[in-house]
């Protein structure tokens, strides 16, 4: 079994799918209005600020919260009807702390892959190897309340993919880590969705951070979808050349008005169509013999993606 | 690039292909977990003190039976009424257990760990009671077993045996029934307070507060106010199902002839603690 789930006659289905998803607390607090995204298998960056949605997100596809209307799928799968089904074949780091203190690690995590349906000895030994894969091997048989904020966070990952599920769901899962501990954890969840084939959703309120690791990402606001697209895609279609010239910044905006550029303080900021944009701007400035001090290409962030996204 | 030979290669992940097991083997690893737990079993040396402390007592008691027995021939100790005399120690174990299995789990957050799981909320909450009774029945089986197995080496011939196990099994029975009706007003009340504590003392005041509520009642109601005064207590409703079921043994009962009124009372008791442990935590996540 690997990332895709076989749907009848081996179709291919999508990872996740919702479709108008709505959630309201109370009938007050709306923390999904109207979401319908579709993603593909690979790591999934789930990213808007807090409060956006994203944990009630993952507790609908985890089958913990029923919508208050809309419809949503996991690896196929309906989960308001099918939740032991979705569960058993999806991992769940959550974001709080969730560890009891008193309970040695490797204990733990072979009594929740009990839990997951794992027979005892299978429990006992995926439970090594998760503790391993997340590098704490030496420290497995030490109580779980004597580790660190990184230890803790590796413990959580190990237990949600002790299992071996075919879709993790982390929930901010760098939350409380300092620079170095964040690096390492999000390279090892590049590891496990690259190396090891589970696809990943990844939660997260820092865009910068799970940039780096996805190839999709996927933008909420207030509960309303901003933007769902691989990253590629995304970085390809908006490319801007900048442009700075020591003198003669008019002339040029101009010259080159049928690229329609913008101002950008002493900057020239010139949407990339083609390779021949480069040639245009360099001819410009040469037929206006303007001294021309820097020309390249942005490099992009997917923030200003984003940005720009929430500005329109 | 050439790697040199006899490197331990890193094995890397490996998916699983083995089997993965229903909800009865789900539920059945939370039920055995929580009954190890409850015994200390698998955690530290500290947590295992108290359980066969308890345990320790009431077996000291069964073995002070089985020698009065063996040197006088008298029967100390019936298996009916072994609990009635430990009775306290029965509240102290639940009072501390319960707690441990429920109320420490609603504060670590763990349970988004079990509900992220293929276990349901309903399934979560039986596993713990059943853990907890199991643990309790446990608590009294043990020390009727020794009973037991004193009393057949002091009787002779096969029809004494035969009597002695005519006596064991309701003692077994009777045992069941206490378990359950201290198991699951103990777990509901744990089920609400996070505070080990807290949660702990207010088992042991639900069960003390009531004890006198009986004997006021036993002394101011008249013949039928006393007859059914046990059924503002748990213990006495308990040892009230057990005269009605089981017998007085010639002895006149506190109960007069409202023994059907304990049975019908212990099931409602009981059923209500249950659903109401059920719907809390059912309505944790709504």
């Amino acid at each position: 079994m690997c990332g895709v789930a076989p749907g009848a006659y081996g179709v291919r289905v999508s990872l996740i799918e919702t479709e108008a998803l709505t959630m309201r607390y109370g009938g007050r607090v709306t923390a999904l209005d109207g979401l319908t995204v579709t993603v593909e298998p690979g790591i999934i960056g789930l990213v808007g600020a807090n409060g956006a949605g994203k944990s009630t997100m993952l507790k609908i596809l985890l089958g913990l919260l029923r919508p208050t209307s809309g419809k949503a799928r996991v690896l196929g799968l309906d989960p308001v009807t099918q939740a032991a089904q979705v569960r058993a074949r999806v991992g769940y780091m959550p974001e709080h702390d969730c560890l009891p203190p008193d309970l040695i690690a490797a204990e733990l995590v072979t009594h929740l892959a009990r839990i997951s349906g794992l027979p005892r000895t299978a429990a006992r030994e995926r439970a090594s190897e998760a503790l391993r894969h997340v590098g704490l091997y030496e420290e497995r048989y030490r109580q779980v309340g004597g580790y660190s904020t990184g230890m803790k966070q590796r413990v959580k990952l190990a237990q949600a993919l002790v299992h071996d599920p075919d879709l993790l769901l982390l929930d901010e899962p760098t939350n409380g880590l300092d620079p170095a501990g964040r690096d390492a954890m999000l390279e090892l969840i590049e590891r496990i969705g690259k190396e090891f084939g589970i696809s990943i959703v990844v939660c997260s309120h820092l865009l910068g951070e799970v940039e780096r690791i996805c190839d999709t990402l996927v933008a909420i606001d207030a509960g309303k979808l901003l933007r769902a697209d691989r990253i590629s895609s995304m970085t390809a279609a908006t490319g801007v050349l900048v442009v700075e010239v020591d003198e003669g910044i008019d002339e040029l905006t101009r010259a080159l008005a049928e690229l329609s550029p913008r101002r950008d303080g002493a900057s020239l900021l010139v949407p990339v169509t083609g390779d021949q944009t480069y040639d245009q701007v360099l001819r410009a400035v040469a037929e206006l013999d303007l001294p021309l001090h820097r020309l390249d290409q942005r490099h992009h962030r997917v923030a200003d993606l984003f940005a720009g996204e929430v500005s329109a | 690039m050439t790697e040199p030979a006899g490197v331990i290669h890193d094995i890397g992940y490996q998916r699983y292909q083995g089997e993965r097991l229903g909800r009865r083997y789900v539920v059945s690893s939370l039920w055995t977990h929580s009954l190890r737990t409850a015994y200390g079993f698998g955690r530290t040396a500290k947590a295992k003190i108290f359980p066969w402390l308890v345990a320790g007592l009431i077996l000291s008691v069964a073995v002070v039976g089985v020698v009065i027995r063996a040197v006088t021939g008298e029967v100390a100790i019936s298996y009916l009424a072994l609990p009635e005399g430990i009775y306290p120690l029965l509240i102290l174990f639940a009072a501390v257990v319960a707690p441990e299995l429920v109320s420490r789990e609603l504060r670590t957050g763990v349970l988004s760990l079990y509900f992220s799981r293929p276990l349901s909320q309903t399934e979560y909450a039986l596993a713990k009671l059943a853990a907890l009774v199991a643990a309790l029945w446990l608590l009294l089986a043990g020390p009727l077993l020794l009973l037991f197995l004193g009393g057949v080496f002091s009787v002779d011939g096969w029809s004494a045996v035969w009597d002695e196990i005519g006596d064991f099994v309701p003692g077994l029975l009777h045992a069941g029934i206490h378990a359950l009706l201290i198991g699951s007003i103990a777990l509901l009340i744990a089920s609400l307070i996070g505070r080990r504590a807290v949660a702990a003392g207010a088992i042991v005041a639900a069960f003390l507060m009531t004890t006198p509520v009986v004997v006021v009642l036993s002394e101011v109601g008249g013949d039928t106010g006393s007859q059914l005064a046990g059924l503002f207590s748990p213990s006495t409703i308990g040892f009230g199902v057990r005269d009605w079921l089981f017998g007085t043994d010639g002895e006149e009962s506190m109960i007069g002839d409202y023994g059907p009124v304990y049975g019908l009372v212990t099931l409602a008791l009981v059923g209500a603690c249950v659903g109401l442990l059920v719907l809390r935590y059912r309505r944790m996540r709504a």
